[in-house]
């Protein structure tokens, strides 16, 4: 017992040292690169453009509710988070604010007076945006209409509902820092590495977190587990990386959420949380901004994970049956569609020889897929998307990972066969 | 530039014809033309349902576990409205939110236009074990109300056939006990919401547990005739305001 006490006594002093030596050291401007697009000299409609960016209004309203009002709900290993109101309302809103406010918000990750930001709101990213494109990302919040709707108390856990201790993550953690420019690359390379450090806050998805929630990109290239999905890799051409895709597929995959017949037979969907990021943001960006990304995320090295040795989830001897019962099954439920040797089928269905999504380690997007179906995104270029049934309510937790674990391993595919209990594993969360 | 055009649509046109050509020669002619329809076919309103089947039937009639209710042959603006609600939360169930969230109004008119042209059987339901008593309480609903709790007769805007009314009042037969109770429990408790005035959630709130399981009871046991519809319009005077009526 004293024993316990005096470590919780050092670990206190290490995380208070640490706390001291590390806190970053505040901001009060900073400059990124210039926009690639024709310049937008009016800082509201820059500033609107920012914000769609970002898919701030993603988080930051709740389903069918007011724009910006907050309310919608953030499941992390953490507990729940609530998105904050960040209208006008001077009340539960930002309607006090000023630019100040904001960009220590955006930048130093704190509110007024000083209340330490949970890293859910992605100021890890929004730290490289420029003082001039915060400035103009307030301005166009300015015009957002108030709406007196309260927020709700994040329901977190011990100890990370102690918001003091943030003190300590941010010593760790955070170092804040407008996007430096890196001369050894054209403008357009920057412009797309500033807007998906920044703004776009890819990472704060695409990349894993270590245990209290730091993204670790350095020493592990591999996706994230966010909002109950799999986030691929974007290091990984083997995952979502598009190192070899044409920089006018990239902008394909970006605006319309799918790629059917991508030069080099690449294809690409999205779905979940991605395909909301799609509908809500990335179709309205400047064409010669999505450009610019394209050209930064084919630069990204492709590095493979670290070899996992997969844990085997099905007993190698049943895997035979498995395969048998999962081909009948697919006979019956996926190959009027997905064509009877999964080639696909024109627009209506990608193919599963090959798909990189079926492929990857993870098999938790594979499993969700056939759990919950989906409709590609209503997108402006795409507005009558096809979709796929769900086959929760008319398959078993046994027959989809059957059914799964042939499709994995079939034609050519060659990913690990998957239990009944990984499906039921994923029968929770927001499908978002 | 109106030349350039012009000239490409030519190429393309020339190309087009090639093609037909070289495939007319390979296959004899009537699969070259078998080809190009399937392809067409591909783009259609009723491929883009397909995901609806497995719940809602063939065709859009109720599935496998009797649950997801019927969806053909009930008025278009009453399927609009229901996908529109899903998309925007109005209505809670977690695969229908997921499948009709990020579509445009245009593409759900569409889809639920679609259902509503479909004109199927109703299947029959055997009323032998609905207790005599729930039966007659229930009918005493659906055709005159009950004064005293202020709750309307269902047939004075679901029609005298109770088969729906356009554009916008859905049918109340052919779908299964189960989910008419869990949708007037939604609506009594709060989970399932229509454009206001919400008249469904009033008059749910209004009714005892064992009034809503008569007239479910009554519901499910009517026969309906072949080729019978929804009514051409609301009747009238209607009892109470509601939103989703125009």
């Amino acid at each position: 017992m004293k024993l316990r006490i005096t470590w919780l006594l050092v670990l206190a002093c290490v995380l208070i040292a640490a706390a001291v030596l590390f806190w970053p050291q505040d901001h009060q401007t900073g400059e990124g690169p210039p926009s690639s697009g024709a310049p937008q000299t009016d800082p509201v409609a820059r500033g609107r453009d920012l914000v769609t960016l970002g898919n701030c209004e993603g988080c930051h309203t709740v389903r069918g509710g007011q724009r910006f009002a907050g309310g919608r709900s953030i499941p992390t290993p953490f507990g729940t988070f609530f998105a904050p109101n960040i209208t006008q309302n001077t009340r539960y809103g930002i309607g006090r604010w000023s630019a100040d406010d904001f960009w220590s918000a955006l930048h130093n990750g704190y509110a007024p007076g000083r209340k330490l930001l949970y890293p859910t709101f992605p100021y890890t990213n929004f730290t490289r945006i420029s003082r001039t494109d915060a400035d103009a990302m307030f301005a166009y919040l300015k015009t957002v209409p108030a709406v007196a709707a309260a927020n709700r108390e994040h329901q977190l856990k011990f100890p990370f509902n102690q918001r003091w201790l943030l003190a300590v993550w941010r010593g760790l953690f955070f170092t804040p820092g407008v996007y430096e420019p890196d001369t050894q690359h054209d403008a357009a390379w920057n412009r797309g590495a500033y807007l998906v450090q920044g703004v776009a806050h890819c990472s704060a998805c695409h990349e894993s977190r270590n245990a209290l929630g730091a993204v670790k990109s350095k020493d592990n290239p591999s996706g994230g587990l966010v909002l109950s999905w799999y986030a691929p890799s974007l290091s990984n051409s083997a995952e979502a990386g598009v190192q070899t895709w044409s920089e006018t597929d990239i902008v394909r995959l970006l605006r319309t959420g799918l790629v059917t017949d991508g030069a080099g037979g690449h294809q690409g969907f999205t779905f979940g949380p991605m395909a909301e990021v799609v509908y809500e943001s990335l179709q309205h960006a400047d064409e010669a901004d999505l450009r610019a990304i394209a050209v930064y995320l084919k630069s990204f090295p492709d590095i493979a994970p670290p070899s996992r040795q997969i844990r085997p989830t099905v007993a190698p001897s049943d895997v035979p049956v498995v395969m048998s019962l999962g081909q009948q099954l697919y006979a019956d439920n996926c190959a009027r569609c997905h064509g009877e040797r999964g080639e696909g089928r024109s627009i209506v269905a990608p193919s599963l020889a090959g798909s990189r999504v079926l492929s990857m380690d993870s098999s938790i997007d594979a499993i969700r897929i056939v759990l919950y179906g989906g409709y590609a995104p209503g997108t402006g270029s795409n507005p009558k998307p096809f979709g796929m049934p769900p086959f929760y309510p008319t398959l078993t937790s046994e027959q989809i990972a059957s059914v799964l674990t042939y499709i994995r391993g079939s034609w050519g595919n060659e990913a690990s066969a998957i239990s009944p209990d990984e499906v039921e594993e994923n029968m929770t969360g927001p499908l978002w | 530039m109106l030349d350039l055009w012009s000239r490409a649509r030519t190429i393309r046109g020339m190309k087009r014809f090639l093609r037909i050509l070289v495939a007319a020669l390979v296959a004899q002619g009537s699969t070259a033309h078998a080809a190009d329809t399937e392809s067409t076919k591909l783009d259609t309103v009723a491929q883009r349902a397909l995901p609806c089947l497995p719940c809602h039937g063939k065709e859009g009639r109720a599935g496998p576990d009797g649950y997801y209710p019927r969806i053909a042959g009930k008025p278009a603006e009453y399927l609009f409205n229901q996908l529109v609600n899903f998309r925007d939360g109005r209505r809670f169930f977690p695969m229908m939110n997921y499948l009709a969230e990020r579509q445009q109004d245009a593409y759900l008119r569409e889809l639920a236009e679609y259902f509503a042209s479909q004109q199927l059987p109703f299947d029959s339901v055997s009323a032998s074990e609905i207790p005599a008593a729930t039966l007659a309480r229930g009918l005493e609903l659906v055709k005159e109300g009950d004064r005293s709790a202020d709750v309307p007769a269902c047939s004075a805007c679901h029609g005298t056939k109770l088969l729906g009314a356009l554009p916008s009042v859905p049918g109340l037969l052919g779908v299964s006990r189960s989910y008419l109770d869990a949708q007037l429990a939604a609506w009594k408790n709060g989970l399932r919401h229509a454009k206001p005035p919400d008249c469904m959630a009033t008059i749910a709130k209004r009714m005892a547990p064992a009034d809503i399981e008569a007239v479910t009871g009554w519901l499910v046991t009517q026969l309906v005739p072949d080729g019978a519809g929804p009514e051409p319009s609301v009747p009238t005077p209607q009892p109470m305001q509601c939103g989703s009526i125009p």
